[in-house]
């Protein structure tokens, strides 16, 4: 079959047997199922350069204005608090410029300022901070429901199961938006925090209903049958056997919530319904300024260009995790790298006459 | 079959309910409805706050007031629904048909674009997997689905509509921006069409060129201050119509349907004149509609006349008739330009109309669309994204099946290869897709309405919110409940319907 595909992507070069099946695995002999999945991810340009462009927000996100939530403050690198009002410096254009030359740098306020002198750069570092960890809660709050609910109900089946996707039904028909407003609305004014777990309460479906499917499969396994006739418990079947199991397909749909979390929460925030003032996260912003786009569009551009970044990268992750988890994912080689298996068959066929 | 649907909608009616409950109480819970009252300082504060109270039965606890909104809208089997009063004390009904009528209008066309792109870019992509193509597209729609829809909007009023409107007061393109915007459509259809390395050349010059020639003949003519089509635009986009479509549907080594083709376009050409001379002036909708059907009937009757396999593949080719139509509001661009409503900045940024523009078909037709074109562009954005995906996916499983490689052994051309055996396929899964999407359609739109100010369910929906008042709220969500549950069984009967190897139990 995959040799099959091979021929047909790419005719000419094919010709002899398959040259993807012997790359495809000479790549993976020997190698356990982590390494290859880990193999596989950082073969992924895409989604390695994501985590390295993530991982830099978040560390500039949460080292530059510092960690301040629950009573702790712990100062960061930022001059600036993101509700300080120093004075306007060049009427608030941003200062930073990466053309070299005259004021090459970033200078005291490189994202600029607002009218009332509020730099632009702290403001957009604390709403990362507030929208990345309303991401990471929902997807944790989320993933963990929808394991725990997706699992109960695959493995034990009958009643319970039939119960369970109901209620799943029931959440999954309420558009997400609504029951982000609604309970944004009831708790967006106590903070991130406690937004992004409510939401997350709301969040699970979706995995439930994969881990549901997953479970269902698995438990019929030969595996399973084993572990019972050797006395494990059902707690120790789910949580041992079968739950490493399906976790390729929770880890990149777990990405995909995130990805989608960060979206709605921004655009909950938009329309005043998420995070309330002062608190503040990128949709707050945003909604903010649209106003002043024709004065100052750096007020605007900025906590754009984060939320685009942020889900972005947190979007080719997740493909990434994708191709990577997929065990029948056969990456087709591009021509280049069969190019180069032909010419090294060519040479080894040579040196062995 | 008939068991399944109906154990399918005895459990999708309980779920609703227990959704409506959901909801009702989030709803209702979510605040306090007086609030604003108590805090105001208005003289006849205790005497409005009881009037609102019994408009909305407030003195009722929310889990039994949520039975008498079930009671009310329970009578809409009997045919009198009910959907209870808002907080102003109007009927949540007529606000619900409005509403829906303008985000269907909202969403309707911006849709059917997003499905006919997204397809042929996904399919185009699958076809040119790994090329320089295949990537852009793949990245863009990362992107695209990445985009929050509100700082789009802002971005789109910005640059589209306010940068387009101060171009159009002195309409210049200039000769550095031609040659960019010819070498980029140069290479957007060279890596489009792909081919060996001297096809790409060849498409790369002769698209460059004719882009050149195009833009260049707008610039000298004044096109962009007084566009209009004319009647060699009416026959080279006849003619390519007609030839493109055959060449696409049947081939163009079927003589019939290529001759039936150009008839038809020739009978639209001869159409000109008449038209737009005697018909065009006094139009309305009837006519209109009236006269898209009879183009398409013409169109199918001329196919069948001339016969060959496909009789109807030439009906396909009345598209030319759109052209027609395209040039009555052209036409009128001059007088929608000038008006004293418009004054010269057409496109709009907000709201679904001009208030008191007047004018005839035409003139409203060319209101309907300025307005509709930013809100459309959002739209398609966000769900061009996932289709194109979905598609490309949907269309490199099957053009891997072995029945693809046995239809090209048999010696079928490329086109019948990937139009007849794999395409067809590729939209079974699809299709469930496009249903679910429909379904999520009416409230699908709630950011994008209130952003370019467009009344729609999305206001409906947030403003019922805000007043913490259920009735507005619960209507839009027994719409999008209702449609989404129904769509939902329709993309499941479509797959089992279309996909034989699936039956329904």
């Amino acid at each position: 079959m995959s040799e099959l595909n091979s021929a047909l992507q790419d005719p000419p070069q094919g010709g002899g047997p398959s040259d993807e099946t012997t790359i495809e695995q000479r790549q993976t002999v020997g190698l356990s199922q982590g390494q290859i999945v880990r193999k596989r991810f950082f073969h992924h340009k895409g989604a390695v350069v994501s985590m390295v462009v993530l991982t830099f927000v978040v560390l500039l996100a949460y080292t530059s204005v510092g960690l301040h939530m629950f009573g702790i403050s712990i100062p960061g690198w930022w001059q600036w608090h993101w509700n300080a009002t120093p004075p306007l410096v060049n009427s608030g254009v941003p200062t930073m410029s990466l053309i070299p030359g005259p004021g090459f740098g970033f200078g005291p306020h490189p994202f600029g300022q607002d009218q009332i002198g509020k730099d632009i750069f702290a403001l957009v570092m604390r709403g990362a901070q507030q929208s990345i960890m309303i991401m990471v809660l929902v997807g944790l709050v989320g993933t963990g429901l929808g394991v725990l609910i997706g699992a109960l109900a695959g493995f034990y089946r009958g009643i319970g199961d039939a119960l369970l996707m109901r209620f799943t039904d029931v959440i999954i028909t309420i558009p997400f938006l609504v029951i982000g407003a609604v309970v944004g609305r009831a708790v967006g004014g106590f903070g991130a925090p406690v937004l992004g777990m409510f939401l997350g309460l709301f969040a699970w479906t979706g995995l439930a209903r994969l881990v549901r499917g997953e479970f269902l499969s698995l438990r019929e396994r030969e595996f399973v049958d084993a572990a019972r006739v050797s006395g494990a418990s059902d707690k120790r079947i789910i949580f041992k056997h079968i739950l490493p199991n399906s976790v390729g397909v929770i880890i990149v749909s777990a990405t995909l919530l995130m990805a989608g979390a960060i979206l709605a929460e921004t655009a909950l925030s938009f329309l005043n319904l998420g995070v309330q003032s002062p608190d503040t996260s990128l949709g707050v912003i945003v909604s903010q300024n649209q106003a002043a786009f024709a004065t100052r569009p750096w007020l605007f551009w900025w906590p754009g260009v984060f939320i685009i970044v942020i889900a972005l990268t947190v979007n080719f992750i997740g493909d990434g995790l994708r191709d990577a988890f997929d065990p029948r994912q056969k990456k087709m080689p591009s021509p280049k790298a069969l190019a180069k298996a032909l010419a090294r068959r060519a040479r080894d066929a040579r040196a062995s006459k | 079959m008939a068991s399944f649907v109906i154990r399918r909608l005895i459990a999708a009616f309980f779920v609703l309910l227990a959704a409506t409950f959901l909801m009702y109480m989030l709803v209702a819970l979510s605040g306090d409805p007086l609030e604003e009252l108590r805090q105001g300082n208005a003289p006849n504060k205790e005497q409005l706050m009881d009037s609102l109270s019994a408009r909305l039965n407030l003195d009722v606890p929310p889990y039994l007031r949520y039975f008498l909104w079930l009671g009310g809208v329970s009578q809409c089997f009997v045919g009198q629904c009910d959907f209870g009063v808002n907080v102003q004390g109007l009927p949540v009904l007529t606000l619900l048909e409005q509403a829906m009528g303008s985000t269907l209008q909202l969403v309707t066309s911006a849709q059917i674009i997003a499905i006919i792109v997204g397809l042929i870019v996904g399919i185009t992509t699958a076809l040119r997997q790994y090329s320089g193509y295949d990537y852009t597209i793949t990245f863009a729609s990362f992107l695209f689905f990445s985009l929050p829809v509100f700082w789009v909007a802002v971005l789109l009023k910005q640059y589209i509509a306010i940068g387009f409107n101060n171009w159009l007061a002195d309409p210049v393109i200039g000769i550095p921006v031609i040659i960019v915007i010819s070498v980029v459509s140069g290479l957007l259809w060279m890596s489009f069409l792909g081919g060996a390395a001297k096809r790409r050349l060849i498409t790369l010059g002769v698209a460059t060129a004719s882009t050149a020639v195009m833009l260049t003949y707008f610039e000298l003519t004044n096109w962009f201050s007084t566009p209009n089509v004319g009647i060699v635009g009416v026959v080279v986009t006849a003619i390519a119509a007609a030839l493109g479509i055959t060449a696409i549907s049947v081939g163009l080594a079927n003589k019939h349907a290529v001759r039936g083709a150009l008839v038809t376009a020739a009978v639209g050409i001869a159409l000109y004149y008449p038209m737009i001379y005697f018909v065009f002036p006094g139009m309305g909708m009837p006519l209109f509609l009236a006269l898209a059907l009879g183009a398409v009937v013409g169109g199918g009757a001329i196919g069948y006349f001339f016969g060959g396999r496909d009789r109807w593949q030439s009906a396909r080719t009345s598209a030319i008739g759109a052209v027609i139509a395209l040039e009555g509001f052209l036409m009128y661009w001059d007088a929608y330009f000038n008006s004293s409503r418009i004054t010269g900045r057409p496109i709009a940024t907000i709201g679904s109309s001009t208030p008191n523009l007047g004018g005839n078909f035409w003139i409203q037709g060319i209101d309907t669309f300025t307005h509709l074109l930013l809100p459309t562009i959002a739209i398609i954005l966000i769900s061009f994204a996932s289709l194109t995906r979905y598609t490309r996916a949907s269309m490199l499983e099957v053009m891997n099946q072995d029945y693809i490689r046995t239809a090209r052994s048999k010696g079928l051309t490329q086109r019948t290869v990937v139009v007849r055996h794999a395409l067809r396929n590729a939209l079974i899964p699809i299709s469930t897709v496009i249903a679910l999407d429909i379904g999520a359609l009416i409230g699908g739109a709630v950011i994008t309405e209130t952003v370019f100010g467009w009344s729609g369910m999305g206001q409906l929906f947030l403003g019922g919110l805000h007043d913490i008042d259920p009735n507005p709220v619960m209507a839009f969500f027994v719409v999008t409940g209702l449609l989404a549950v129904v769509f939902n069984l329709v993309a499941d009967l479509l797959y089992a319907s279309l996909d034989p190897r699936i039956r329904v139990s």
